[in-house]
C-alpha cells in the first residue's frame, strides 16, 4: 500500500500532499498569530498612555536579530535551490548557516529576556513612577518578596527618563543619573519587566515567546534534514527536495511573522 | 515546484536581490520610526513597510507568485477570516455603548 | 494507485510492503497509522466520554430537582472518590459548578466532535473518496494521541484538590481566572492538546480530500458526507487557533500573573487584586466565540452529512438538490465565521455592531433551511425503508428543525435580552446537538456497523433504542423552553429554588410551582433516557460477536465507494484499483438492472479497466 502523490504532484491540483498540508498548517498559524495581533491592538487601544512603553526594547539588537532572521530565510531558499541544481554540498553549507542563524537569534532573544527580568519599575505611594535597576541586579523581585525578606529599603539606579515619555523624549534627557534609596514603605507596587508588569509586557512575551518556540521547532526540523534526514537525498532525492521545500515554507513564515513583530513591538 | 534546474539557477539572483531588499526595508523601518510624523502616521508607515517586506517573502521565497490555484483558494479564505476577526473584534470594541464607564 | 510514484521509489515501496505484513499488537491496535483503526479508536474513546458526560448531568439533574438531598445510589461513591465536596453524598455548589463546566466541555470537545468529525470522518471519508488511507497517516496517529492526552488531563482534573474547572464551558474571564483552584489550569492545558489534535486532524482531512480522491472522483461526484466533513475541517482549521491563542493568554493570566483578560480595578473577595490590570474581559469572549460559533456547525455539519447519506440510501432515490446541499454547506462554513458575537449581546455591545451580527445571524439560517428542506423533499415519492438508522435520520429532521427555529429569537438582540442565559438557551442548543446531532451519530453507527464488523446490529433492540430515545429526549428538553421563558437562569446549583414562589411568595416574577415542578419530570425523563441506552450498549457489544453476518459487501445496496470493498476493508482499503464513473446517488436509474448503481460501475458498453 502506497499513498499517492507523496513525491509527484497530483496532475489536477498541481501540488504534492505535503505542500497542501504545510500551507493548511500555515493558514491555521495565520489565525493563531492573527488572534494575538488583534489582542495586541485591543490591549493597546484600551491602555492608558502612561502604561504603554515606548522605546523600552533595545532597537539595535532587535534590528540585528531581524537581519539574522532575514539572512537565514535567504539561506533556506538558497539551500533548496542548490538541491534543485543537484548541489548537495552547497545545500549543506547553506543549511548550516541557517541553523547557526536560528541559534544566534535564540541566543540574542535569551539575552534580551534576561535584561528585562532585571529591569524594574517602581510605583511609589506618592503617585510617581521610576524605572531602573536594583543594586545587585536581582531578577523577578516583587514587593511581596521584599516584604517577606524584611528588607526596609532598596538601592535603586533610575533610568534617565520614564518609558511613557517615549523614545523621542529619551534623547533630550541626557542628564546624569545616580542611585537613590527608596524605603519599601514608600513603594506601592514593584515589578520587573516580566509578563505581569503590564499588558504590554504580557503581549510582548507571549508573542515573542510563541515566535521563539516556532524558531526552535523550525531549527530542529532543518537540523534533522541537514543531519540524519539528509540520507534520503541518496535514495529518494525528489522526496527529499520536497521535505526541504516544506520545511523552508515554515521557516519563511516564521520570518514573516517576525517582520511584523519587530516594528509593532520595538518601534511603535 | 517542478521546475528544471536551469529555471532555478535563474531564480537564485532574484533570491539574493529580495534578501537585500528585505535588509534595506529593515533599515528603512527603523529609520522611519525616528521621524516624527505624528503617532498615527508612524504606525501606518511602519505597517506599510512591514507588509511590503512580508509580501516579498511570501511571493518570492515562498513561491506564492507562481503557486497553484488550490493554495490561493486556501489562503484567500484564511485572509478573509483573518480580516473578519480583526475588523469585527476591533469594530465591536469601538462601538461601545456611550454610557459605558470603563473599557 | 499512482504507478508512476511507485516506480520512482521501489525501495520505499518494498519496505512498506514488508512493514505491513506483520506489525504486532501494539503497532496494529494502539500506535496504528491505519485510518480505520484510528477511526475506531476515536469512536470508542468518544463514546466512553459521551457516557461519562451523560453521567455527570444525571447527577446534576438530581441536584436540580432535589437540591441538598443525597444522590441515591451514586452519592456514597461520589463521597468516597471526591471527598468533602460531596459530603454525605450531597452535591455541593462547587461540585455542581465543576460538573456543569465539565459536562459541556466533555460533551462537545471530547464526545460529539471526536465522534462526528474524527471517528466517522476518519473511517468513512477515505473509503468514500476511494483513497488508500489518509494523506498523512502518522499525523493522524499524533492527532488521536493528542486527543487522548487532552481527555486524560480533563478527566484527571476531577481528582485534583479543588476539583475540575468551575467557570462553565465558556470559561469567561475574570471568573475563570480568579477561582483559586487549579481546575481551570488543567482545563486550559487539556484544551491546548484537544485544539492541537483538531488542527492536525483538520489539515489531514483537507489534504486527503484535495489530493487522494480516486480517478474520476470529481468535486461534484463527492458524497455529501465528504463535503460536510471538508467544510467542517476548514472550520476547525481556521476557528480553533484563536481559541488556542486565548487559552495561552488565559493560562498566562492564571500562572504568570498577567492581565490579558483582567480589567483595571478588579476586586476579588472585596480586595483589589494584585495585578497590573488594563486587560479586556471582552477579548476572551470574542476569541472564545470566534471558535464557539463555528463549533456549532462543526457539530451539525457532519450530522447533516450522515443523515443525507442514510436518507438517500433508504428512500432509494437520488438526493433532492445535491448542488444546493453542497453550496449551502459552503455558505454555512463561510458565514459561520462572521456571526459569533450574537452570543455577546448582553455583555456590552453597541447597536451598530449588534445590527451587523443580527443580520448575519439571520442570513446563516437560510442555508440551514435549504439543507433541511432538501432532505425533507428527498423523502417525497420514495419507497422508504424504515430501518433503525432511517428512523434516527428521519427524527433528526424535525428535532434539528425545532433546535434551529428556536435559535432565531436568540439571534435578535431584543428577544435575546430576555432569553439570554436561561433554560431556553439550554433547550435550544440541546435540541440541535442531542436529538439532532447525537441522533445522526446513532444513525451513523447503525448504518456503518456492518462495514466495520461484517455483522448487522439487532433491528428490534435498535427500534427500542430509537423510540425510547425520541420520547425521553423530548420529555427532557421540551419543558426547558417553558422554564427559560419563565425566567429560570441556567447554571444555578439549586435549580432556581431561591427564586421560586415557594421561597419568596411576596416577590414579583418568581418561578411558579408548576415551572419548578418540571424539574422532576425532566429528571425522570433523563433516567428514562439513560435506561433506553442500555439496549444500545448491549446491542453494540452483542452484535460484534453474534450479529447476523452480512450477506454481501453491500448490505444496504448503497452506491458510494465504502460499500464496494469487503467488510471490514483490508489494509489499503480496496483490493482492486478504483475508478469512479458517476455521481454519488444514482438510485433507481431507469433501465438499470438493480435500483442502485455504484459509483465505480463503468458506463454500459465500457468494460472495467
Amino acid at each position: 500500500m502506497d499513498i499517492p502523490y507523496t513525491t509527484q504532484a497530483r496532475p489536477d491540483t498541481g501540488v504534492y500532499n505535503a505542500k497542501v498540508g504545510v500551507w493548511l498548517f500555515l493558514a491555521s498559524e495565520v489565525m493563531l498569530f492573527g488572534a494575538l495581533f488583534s489582542a495586541y491592538i485591543l490591549l493597546r487601544v484600551g491602555a492608558l498612555p502612561a502604561d504603554w512603553p515606548h522605546g523600552l526594547l533595545n532597537i539595535p539588537i532587535g534590528t540585528f536579530n531581524t537581519a539574522v532572521l532575514i539572512t537565514s530565510s535567504v539561506t533556506v531558499v538558497m539551500a533548496w535551490a542548490s538541491l534543485k541544481m543537484g548541489r548537495f554540498d552547497r545545500f549543506k553549507i547553506f543549511q548550516t548557516i541557517t541553523v547557526l542563524c536560528a541559534l544566534a537569534f535564540l541566543g540574542i532573544k535569551t539575552f534580551e529576556y534576561r535584561d528585562k527580568f532585571t529591569h524594574y519599575e517602581v510605583w511609589k505611594t506618592d503617585g510617581s513612577r521610576l524605572t531602573g535597576h536594583i543594586e545587585g541586579k536581582p531578577a523577578f523581585l516583587t514587593l511581596d518578596k521584599l516584604k517577606d525578606a524584611k528588607v526596609e529599603k532598596i538601592h535603586f539606579l533610575p533610568d534617565p527618563h520614564h518609558y511613557a515619555e517615549g523614545r523621542l523624549a529619551a534623547r533630550k534627557h541626557d542628564v546624569e543619573h545616580k542611585a537613590v534609596e527608596i524605603p519599601v514603605s514608600d513603594i506601592k507596587r514593584l515589578s520587573a519587566f516580566v509578563p505581569a508588569h503590564s499588558t504590554y509586557f504580557a503581549i510582548y512575551f507571549t508573542l515573542t515567546g510563541l515566535h521563539a518556540l516556532h524558531v526552535l521547532g523550525g531549527a530542529i526540523v532543518i537540523a534533522y534534514l541537514l543531519g540524519p534526514g539528509s540520507r534520503m537525498w541518496f535514495t529518494e532525492p525528489e522526496r527529499f527536495i520536497n521535505r526541504v521545500e516544506t520545511s523552508g515554507l515554515f521557516w519563511h513564515f516564521v520570518d514573516l511573522v517576525w517582520i511584523f513583530l519587530f516594528p509593532v513591538l520595538y518601534l511603535l | 515546484m517542478s521546475e528544471s534546474p536551469e529555471h532555478v539557477s535563474r531564480h537564485v539572483r532574484g533570491y539574493l536581490i529580495v534578501g537585500a531588499a528585505l535588509l534595506i526595508g529593515t533599515v528603512l523601518t527603523v529609520w522611519a520610526s525616528y521621524i516624527d510624523l505624528g503617532h498615527q502616521w508612524n504606525i501606518v508607515l511602519a505597517l506599510i513597510i512591514a507588509s511590503a517586506k512580508a509580501s516579498l517573502v511570501a511571493l518570492f521565497f515562498m513561491h506564492l507568485i507562481s503557486e497553484r490555484q488550490m493554495i490561493y483558494l486556501v489562503l484567500g479564505f484564511t485572509a478573509f477570516f483573518f480580516a473578519g476577526l480583526m475588523a469585527l473584534t476591533i469594530g465591536a470594541y469601538h462601538d461601545f455603548p456611550p454610557f459605558t464607564v470603563t473599557r | 494507485m499512482n504507478t508512476q510514484a511507485t516506480q520512482t521509489m521501489p525501495h520505499a515501496a518494498a519496505v512498506a510492503a514488508v512493514e505491513h505484513e506483520d506489525v504486532g499488537f501494539w503497532r496494529k491496535y494502539i500506535f496504528s497509522t491505519d485510518h480505520k483503526v484510528i477511526g475506531i479508536q476515536y469512536a470508542i474513546t468518544a463514546l466512553v466520554f459521551l457516557l461519562f458526560g451523560f453521567g455527570l448531568i444525571m447527577m446534576m439533574r438530581w441536584q436540580i430537582a432535589h437540591p441538598g438531598q443525597p444522590i441515591p445510589v451514586i452519592g456514597p461513591l461520589l463521597e468516597a472518590t471526591l471527598g468533602q465536596v460531596a459530603a454525605k453524598g450531597i452535591m455541593s455548589p462547587d461540585l455542581y459548578n465543576s460538573f456543569g463546566a465539565m459536562h459541556g466541555t466533555i460533551m462537545i470537545f471530547l464526545g460529539v466532535v471526536p465522534l462526528a468529525f474524527a471517528a466517522f470522518g476518519n473511517y468513512v471519508v477515505p473509503l468514500q473518496i476511494g483513497a488508500v488511507d489518509m494523506a498523512f497517516p502518522r499525523v493522524n496517529m499524533a492527532s488521536y494521541q493528542a486527543y487522548l492526552i487532552g481527555g486524560i488531563i480533563m478527566f484527571v482534573s476531577f481528582f485534583i484538590p479543588g476539583g475540575a474547572a468551575q467557570a462553565g464551558w465558556t470559561s469567561y474571564s475574570p471568573l475563570a481566572t480568579v477561582i483559586p483552584t487549579h481546575g481551570q489550569t488543567f482545563w486550559l492545558i487539556g484544551m491546548v492538546f484537544l485544539i492541537t489534535s483538531s488542527l492536525l486532524g483538520a489539515v489531514n482531512f483537507i489534504a486527503t480530500i484535495i489530493q487522494l480522491r480516486a480517478p474520476g472522483m470529481t468535486w461534484m461526484r463527492l458524497p455529501f458526507f465528504v463535503w460536510a466533513q471538508f467544510v467542517t475541517a476548514f472550520l476547525l482549521l481556521l476557528a480553533f487557533p484563536p481559541l488556542e491563542a486565548a487559552a495561552i493568554m488565559q493560562l498566562a493570566d492564571k500562572l504568570l500573573g498577567t492581565s490579558f483578560f483582567l480589567p483595571t480595578g478588579l476586586a476579588v473577595g472585596g480586595q483589589l487584586a494584585n495585578i497590573s490590570g488594563g486587560g479586556s474581559p471582552l477579548l476572551w469572549q470574542h476569541l472564545f466565540w470566534f471558535l464557539g460559533h463555528p463549533e456549532v456547525y462543526v457539530l451539525i455539519l457532519p450530522a447533516m452529512g450522515i443523515v443525507a447519506e442514510i436518507i438517500t440510501n433508504n428512500t432509494r432515490k437520488p438526493i433532492w438538490g445535491y448542488k444546493s446541499l453542497v453550496y449551502s454547506a459552503l455558505a454555512i462554513g463561510f458565514l459561520s465565521f462572521i456571526v459569533w458575537a450574537h452570543h455577546m449581546y448582553l455583555t456590552g455591545m453597541g447597536t451598530k455592531i449588534a445590527t451587523f451580527f443580527q443580520t448575519t445571524t439571520m442570513i446563516i439560517s437560510i442555508p440551514s433551511v435549504i439543507i433541511l428542506t432538501c432532505l425533507f423533499l428527498s423523502l417525497w415519492g420514495g419507497s422508504i425503508r424504515f430501518n433503525t438508522q432511517m428512523l434516527f435520520a428521519l427524527a433528526f429532521l424535525p428535532m434539528f428543525g425545532i433546535g434551529g427555529l428556536t435559535g432565531l429569537p436568540l439571534g435578535f438582540a431584543a428577544s435575546d435580552i430576555h432569553l439570554h442565559d436561561t433554560y431556553y438557551v439550554i433547550a435550544h442548543f440541546h435540541y440541535v446537538v442531542a436529538p439532532g446531532t447525537i441522533f445522526a451519530l446513532f444513525a451513523g453507527i447503525y448504518h456503518w456497523f456492518p462495514k466495520l464488523t461484517g455483522r448487522m446490529m439487532n433491528e428490534f433492540w435498535g427500534k427500542v433504542h430509537f423510540w425510547g430515545s425520541l420520547i425521553f429526549m423530548n420529555i427532557v428538553f421540551q419543558p426547558m423552553f417553558a422554564q427559560g421563558m419563565a425566567g429560570m437562569l441556567r447554571r444555578m446549583a439549586d435549580g432556581g429554588a431561591n427564586y421560586s414562589a415557594a421561597v419568596a411568595p411576596e416577590a414579583i416574577g418568581t418561578l411558579s410551582h408548576w415551572i419548578m415542578q418540571l424539574h422532576t419530570y425532566i429528571l425522570w425523563g433523563a433516567v428514562g433516557l439513560a435506561l433506553v441506552q442500555i439496549p444500545f450498549i448491549i446491542n453494540l457489544f452483542w452484535s460484534l460477536k453474534h450479529g447476523q453476518p452480512v450477506k454481501s459487501d453491500n448490505p444496504w445496496q448503497a452506491t458510494t465507494l465504502e460499500w464496494q470493498t469487503p467488510p471490514p476493508p483490508p489494509h489499503g482499503n480496496f483490493d482492486k484499483p478504483i475508478t469512479v464513473y458517476r455521481g454519488p446517488y444514482e438510485y433507481s436509474v431507469p433501465g438499470h438492472a438493480t435500483d442502485f448503481t455504484p459509483q465505480n460501475e463503468p458506463p454500459r458498453g465500457k468494460a472495467e479497466s
